[in-house]
């Protein structure tokens, strides 16, 4: 799997690097757009991180390229320009996705995951660790080929860290991905802390082959036995 | 009291009172001089009756006025001598009037043939009551005549003279700082006005600017400061997932991330704000205020379970309004969210939805908030140590873009009101 990180703040680009080369992706970066057009033209990625704001010229010019040179690369937009106009302009354009500055590393990954998934598995869509697996287009979880009753949140949270398998994922990062921003104020620790508790319960009664661990202070670990 | 009826005010109590000093003034001195031509009237006659005594005897024996207006009458000598003019005023019954009036009466003693005589002349008089009168009632209708020359004079002229400071005054009425207008003042012949006009748009200028520079500096300042703590919390995040990391250390990074997501919060929040006040949401569509909360409340479902509260909705009425979509959820949201936040375990969140208003209640064990700094930035009402207070400035925010009432008032339960304009 191959992507391409096309941002200009050097940081920023090295963490995401750095990151998803964690995940065993192979990682070539940009930091204008002059020299992503020399990379897009070049190679071919299975998915493209794209900041808008770039010190040549906007991300925008460089989407419009892409779809008029028929690339069908995927594409999530990577802005600090959190704003609607920008994210409609976006997706107008053929983006896939597009991801607000700042942003956690964890749903980073799920939304690249989550495009990889879209453009590779057309159709059958499903993910598999151990004896747990993941129906994404009939939102069903099974274990050992029998059903596994979850709610709604408690599937999107089970996504969540199947996307960051083995990778710490941080509580405010899985609260925003599953509630959104609406529980990003007091409680919040004890709130997601009885949610996983359920999650936990539901895994281990069906003896599924993957655990939710606590990593003290921080949130939690998907990890396979 | 507006600025023309006040001075006509001061006017008309001048006036009264240098109208009233005049009026006793004038009414004196004209006395005195009546008195003085009557006087000389009655010194003439004097004369006039003394030469006819001397000629005709007859007269020497008039004791009584009857047709005439005079009486001679002998007296002895000692008093004679002791004599001197008088005159004075008093009543004698007049035919016409048939009653007594008033008359100036000179007494003096004069001689004739070596035998003293004292002589009465009179004069009729002016009636002083009469006079009085007819003062009194030219004055009033002097005085009245004035103040209704001061009143239209004040309608016509000075107000045209001061329509540019009226004009100017309107517009200040209706001038609101974040709404970016202007004011159009008008240039006159008067020197103070245009010293005003000059003076107030230098100053709304200044206002204006300085409104503005403040609102792009937080905007600014928010913007650049995503990049920093987005690339700090990843790099802390990074940092964490070391293998190498003991717990101790995990932890130490863990309060670092707690604290800049709480940064991240706070920012993201000033963000909105700023937009909010930049007005970044123009596209408006009609809003049901009612679907919006049960959506919101099956949003927040999760979290109020979690808290065992129950949030009930009546609706007595469908509640519409036209604005931003994403702006008014916001402001649901916020005040749900305080709702649940602060409301207390075990209890009911009530939302009461009527034509025109929007309430929340909800059970704590707080006591009364102070409504007047409940809604402002950075206002912790609580320990809660998640909770950066800016979410019911944001409400409070987006319900002023609107012209919406949001406002607080405890009844036993916490109630935020939201009142929409008719």
């Amino acid at each position: 799997m191959k992507i391409l990180i096309i941002e200009d703040e050097q940081d920023m680009l090295q963490n995401m690097k750095d990151f998803l080369e964690k995940e065993n992706f192979v990682v070539e970066t940009a930091d204008s757009v002059f020299e992503a057009q020399n990379k897009i033209g070049v190679y071919s990625y299975d998915c493209i991180l794209l900041d808008i704001n770039l010190k040549d010229g906007s991300g925008f010019s460089l989407l419009e390229d892409l779809k008029k040179n028929n690339i069908e690369d995927g594409v999530i937009i990577v802005s600090a320009r959190n704003s609607l106009d920008d994210k409609l302009e976006g997706l107008n354009l053929g983006a896939d996705d597009y991801l607000a500055k700042p942003f956690h590393m964890s749903e980073l990954n799920a939304r690249v995951k989550a495009v990889l998934r879209r453009r590779q598995f057309k159709g059958n869509n499903k993910i598999t660790i151990g004896n747990l697996s993941i129906d994404l287009d009939e939102h069903e979880v099974s274990i050992d080929e029998k059903p596994l009753n979850l709610n709604r949140k408690e599937f999107e949270i089970l996504l969540f860290f199947t996307s960051n398998q083995n990778r710490l994922v941080n509580k405010s990062a899985l609260a925003e991905h599953v509630w959104g921003d609406h529980i990003d104020q007091a409680d919040s620790f004890e709130f997601i802390y009885s949610q996983i508790k359920n999650l936990r319960k539901k895994l281990k009664a069906a003896d599924a082959d993957i655990e939710i661990k606590a990593v003290y202070g921080i949130g939690y670990k998907l990890v396979a036995r | 009291m507006k600025l023309l009826n006040y001075t006509t005010s001061y006017f008309a109590a001048i006036l009264l009172v240098l109208l009233g000093i005049w009026a006793v003034i004038f009414y004196l001195e004209m006395l005195d001089e009546i008195y003085d031509s009557l006087d000389d009237g009655l010194d003439n006659q004097k004369m006039l009756v003394i030469n006819r005594a001397k000629s005709d005897p007859e007269i020497i024996q008039r004791l009584n006025f009857e047709d005439g207006s005079y009486t001679i009458k002998p007296i002895s000598n000692k008093l004679a001598m002791n004599f001197r003019d008088s005159y004075r005023d008093t009543l004698m019954y007049m035919q016409n009037e048939k009653d007594y009036e008033p008359v100036r009466l000179l007494e003096t003693v004069f001689k004739k043939d070596d035998e003293f005589y004292k002589l009465k002349i009179i004069t009729s008089m002016v009636e002083e009551d009469d006079l009085i009168e007819d003062l009194l009632f030219s004055l009033v209708l002097l005085y009245v005549g004035l103040i209704l020359s001061i009143v239209l004079l004040n309608n016509l002229i000075l107000k045209k003279i001061w329509n540019p400071f009226y004009g100017l005054l309107q517009q200040l009425k209706n001038f609101r700082l974040e709404k970016d207008q202007k004011i159009n003042t008008v240039s006159s012949n008067i020197e103070e006005f245009n010293l005003l006009n000059t003076r107030i748009e230098q100053m709304l200028e200044k206002s204006v600017s300085s409104y503005n520079s403040q609102k792009q500096f937080i905007e600014n300042a928010a913007h650049e400061l995503q990049t920093p703590l987005a690339i700090s919390i990843n790099k802390l995040e990074l940092l964490v997932e070391n293998e190498d990391l003991n717990d101790q250390q995990i932890e130490l990074v863990a309060s670092v991330l707690n604290n800049l997501e709480g940064l991240t919060r706070i920012n993201n929040s000033l963000l909105l704000l700023s937009k909010i006040e930049n007005q970044q949401f123009p596209d408006e569509q009609e809003v049901i205020f009612n679907d919006l909360i049960e959506e919101l409340k099956r949003d927040y479902e999760d979290l109020a379970a979690h808290k065992s509260i129950e949030i009930s909705i009546e609706s007595t009425s469908v509640l519409k309004h036209t604005m931003n979509r994403g702006l008014a959820k916001i402001l649901l949201s916020n005040l749900l969210k305080n709702a649940i936040v602060h409301g207390q375990k075990q209890s009911n969140i009530e939302i009461l939805i009527s034509e025109n208003s929007f309430r929340i209640s909800n059970s704590s064990n707080q006591a009364s908030l102070d409504s007047d700094k409940v809604f402002s930035r950075f206002q912790k009402n609580s320990g809660s140590k998640n909770s950066n207070g800016i979410g019911l400035a944001i409400a409070q925010t987006i319900a002023k873009k609107y012209n919406f009432q949001l406002k607080y008032f405890y009844s036993d339960k916490h109630n935020f009101q939201l009142n929409f304009p008719k």
